[in-house]
């Protein structure tokens, strides 16, 4: 799986980095910081779950498999 | 567990397409059909009045998926045909052009209509903000205006005067309330609000009933206060709420009362669901019928349903949250903030531009809100999920 973030569209509302801390992290601005382009197995199914919630439909994910 | 063999999602936009994604994330593989009034493929709204309003986002920018993401949901979407009627035993919904789409499962997200002044004529001028086309005829009227009035004091009334008024036009803010969002935020955090308007300036004229527009045959030309003052203006936004757009249910037996009444499983009848703007559901947390209009609850509502209609069988209830960005403020509040709640700000301070407030009322924090203080917000919403007791918070202050 590979993580595409859009800062223009992000929102700064911070659900991404409730779900998954060790992907994704919010400068002091509160946009988005992309942690981890290739999360590990075991993170995908809180990934899709932030690319779902994201308000600011920022999150993309490639082959989601 | 069981799964339907088929589910019908009645209206395309952010609601009803978490509810389409959330169903084949969870290994939904049964039909599923997207049916939606509008002609737009799902897009989103909160933009229309920041983003594309400013005219900083081209209105294909809002669109949530693009065709490749929409095609791998494997499902029949049909746009510009709204639903009319639905029959709940029979599992059937029928559309303006006559189609007529049955379902095991049926979910309801057909969101709000603005709400319009009592006797709003339709003069060239007077604009409402709900959709994709209303923003873009909005931001085409604002370019050629000098004059605007907003009537309404709540999220959607302040943003779009703030972005008019961004546009380098002539602002006034008319409303009900002693201050702008007052009752979805309090007299405290409104009254913030209210000066940064002010500074900006905007006029505001607060505690002003509206008692009709004026115009002539060729467009609008203000608005006429209670006690006869008119407000000159060449544009006039109403944006005074929304009503749930249930007028096609009121023949279906279902119960309406201010949004689809569902129960905690945001189930309306067997087989029926509801999400997002338009559903009224039981939160079993706070032993409440609870009706939200944001954009995160409708998704996360639409993960729920579907979760529900897969067979899982759990209540729905999050804590809430919303933002809104008005001039370079960015507000967010997790939980429920509220008229008459207790307040205290916990970190910043409104001097500084940046502060974290704590709502609570029975003695327990129920929400955060944060002024240009996303982190920090973040971070305190743990005390909203946990109910802290209220007097522990002045151990809290770092301000
Ligand atoms: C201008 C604006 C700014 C906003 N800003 C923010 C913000 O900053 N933060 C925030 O949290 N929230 C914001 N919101 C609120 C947020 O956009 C809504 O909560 C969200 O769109 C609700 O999603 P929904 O799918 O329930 O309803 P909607 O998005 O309203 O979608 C309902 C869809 O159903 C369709 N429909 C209606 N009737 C029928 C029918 N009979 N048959 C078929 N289809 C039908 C409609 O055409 C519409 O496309 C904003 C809203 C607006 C309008
Ligand atoms: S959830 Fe989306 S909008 Fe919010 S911070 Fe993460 S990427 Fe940005």
């Amino acid at each position: 799986m590979r993580v595409i973030v859009d800062l223009e569209k992000c929102c700064g509302a911070g659900q991404c980095v409730l779900l998954a801390p060790k992907v994704f992290d919010q400068r002091d601005d509160g946009i988005v910081i992309l942690l981890d382009e290739h999360p590990p197995e075991a993170l995908h199914k809180a990934v899709r779950e932030a690319a779902c919630v994201c308000p600011g439909a920022a999150i993309k994910l490639e082959d989601p498999a | 567990m069981t799964h339907p063999a088929s589910v019908l999602v009645v209206g395309a936009s952010v609601g009803g397409l978490a509810v389409a994604e959330s169903l084949r994330r969870d290994g939904f593989a049964g039909a599923l059909t997207l049916l939606g009034a509008e002609r737009h493929p799902p897009y989103d709204r909160p933009p229309l009045s920041k983003k594309v309003l400013a005219g900083e986002w081209e209105p294909d920018r809002t669109r949530l998926r693009a065709d490749a993401a929409l095609a791998k949901l494997e499902m029949t979407t049909i746009l510009g045909d709204p639903a009319v009627h639905l029959d709940v035993l029979g599992r059937a919904v029928t559309t303006a052009s006559g189609r007529r789409l049955t379902a095991e499962s049926i979910v309801l997200a057909t969101g709000l209509e603005p709400r319009r002044l009592p006797g709003q004529a339709p003069w060239p001028g007077v604009h409402v903000l709900r959709t994709l086309d209303d923003a873009v005829a909005l931001r085409t009227a604002l370019l050629a205006a000098s004059q605007v009035v907003v009537v309404g004091d709540g999220v959607l009334g302040t943003e779009a005067a703030a972005t008019a008024r961004a546009m380098g036009l002539a602002v006034t803010l008319v409303g009900p309330q002693t201050t702008l969002l007052a009752s979805q935020l309090g007299p405290q955090i409104g009254g913030h609000l209210a000066a940064l308007h002010t500074g900006r300036g905007v006029q505001l004229r607060l505690g002003a009933a509206v008692e009709s527009l004026v115009g002539d045959e060729a467009r609008v030309r203000g608005v006429r206060l209670a006690g006869g003052e008119v407000l000159p203006a060449d544009v006039v936004v109403v944006a005074i709420g929304s009503r749930p757009a249930t007028d096609w249910l009121f023949d279906s037996g279902l119960r309406l009362g201010d949004g689809v009444v569902c129960d905690s499983r945001c189930r309306a009848a067997e087989g029926i669901y509801a999400v997002g703007d338009v559903a009224r559901w039981h939160h079993e947390g706070l032993g409440a019928a609870l009706r939200l209009e944001n954009r995160s609850n409708a998704v996360e509502q639409g993960a729920a349903v579907a979760a529900n209609i897969l067979g899982k069988d759990r209540p729905y209830t999050p804590v809430p949250f919303f933002w809104t960005d008005q001039y370079d403020v960015k507000i967010q509040v997790h939980g429920f903030a509220g008229a008459d709640a207790q307040v205290i700000i916990v970190e910043g301070s409104p001097e500084a531009g940046q502060f974290a407030a704590l709502y609570g009322s029975a003695g327990k924090v129920t929400g955060v809100l944060g002024w240009n203080m996303v982190k920090q917000t973040r971070a305190l919403r743990q005390h909203v999920v946990e109910a802290t007791d209220w007097s522990l918070v002045n151990s809290l202050r770092k301000s």
